[in-house]
């Protein structure tokens, strides 16, 4: 199999339609016939992601780059960055607001959930001008 | 346990996936906070919560459940049961309060995950 691409623009204004796009990752990935563990590390990673971007940051984008051997996900934003990286990494730290949290969301577990279910994660945040995650999930 | 069995012992009312009602499933997770959800949900194949809107159905697909029972009486919007519904996840609504549902499932046998 060559490598896919995909990509998603995260809509920022509507929390209702945030997750749509690792939606419809998982569809693709289940289509092509990966594990179905790999495909759940990679939803709930990028779905965390997502949601985190339409929290936090007015959206952005979601690149999928899919190879045989590792699945690996982009998310873009231009929202406010993360100040202290070591901080939000900390389970139950969140910057989320009381509204965020009646939602269901913004329990401070997204970043660490994200480590937790990919290969590796990496961040490259700047204040004031966005965040670049880039996770990396091995088949 | 068949989800059929789950609606029973709970009095719920099914909104979608009937077909689906054969279905066996052996594990639930009980939370409002989808982010613990995402955090702490294993094998689990039901869903209890009181939180309502399109982002609870998102988790459970993330998470490959097969039921939400929605909780307190809350019923959740045509929106919601139709995103449920075209991703076969029974639903269902149930006057229980959360302690009184997990409860009630747990009791006949319903378990936690591994």
């Amino acid at each position: 199999m060559a490598a896919l691409t995909f990509h998603y623009d995260v809509d920022g204004q509507d929390f209702s339609s945030a997750g749509e796009a690792s939606v419809a990752v998982k569809k693709k990935l289940r289509q092509l016939g990966f594990p179905s563990d790999v495909i759940r590390r990679c939803s709930i990673a990028m779905y965390e992601g997502e949601i985190n971007m339409v929290i936090h940051a007015n959206g952005g984008t979601a690149d999928v780059l899919v190879e045989p051997d590792k699945i690996t996900i982009i998310l873009e934003d231009h929202g406010p960055g993360i100040p202290d990286v070591e901080l939000a990494m900390k389970e139950g730290y969140s910057t989320s607001t009381e509204a965020i949290r009646t939602m269901g969301f913004g329990a401070g577990m997204g970043l660490p959930n994200m480590k937790r279910y990919t290969e590796s994660l990496e961040i490259e945040t700047e204040v004031g001008v966005g965040t670049k995650l880039t996770m990396v999930v091995k088949v | 346990m068949k989800i059929r069995e789950i609606a029973q012992l709970l009095d719920a009312q099914v909104l979608c996936c009937e077909e689906e009602l054969d279905a066996e499933v052996s594990d639930a997770f009980c939370c409002d906070m989808m982010s613990d959800v995402l955090a702490f949900a294993t094998n689990q194949s039901v869903l209890i919560t009181g939180l309502l809107n399109p982002q609870v159905v998102r988790t459970a697909m993330m998470l490959d459940m097969h039921c939400i029972v929605f909780v307190c009486g809350k019923r959740p919007t045509p929106e919601i049961v139709s995103l449920a519904g075209a991703n076969d996840i029974v639903t269902m609504v149930t006057e229980h309060h959360t302690f009184s549902a997990a409860g009630r499932l747990y009791e006949t046998g319903l378990l936690h995950g591994e």
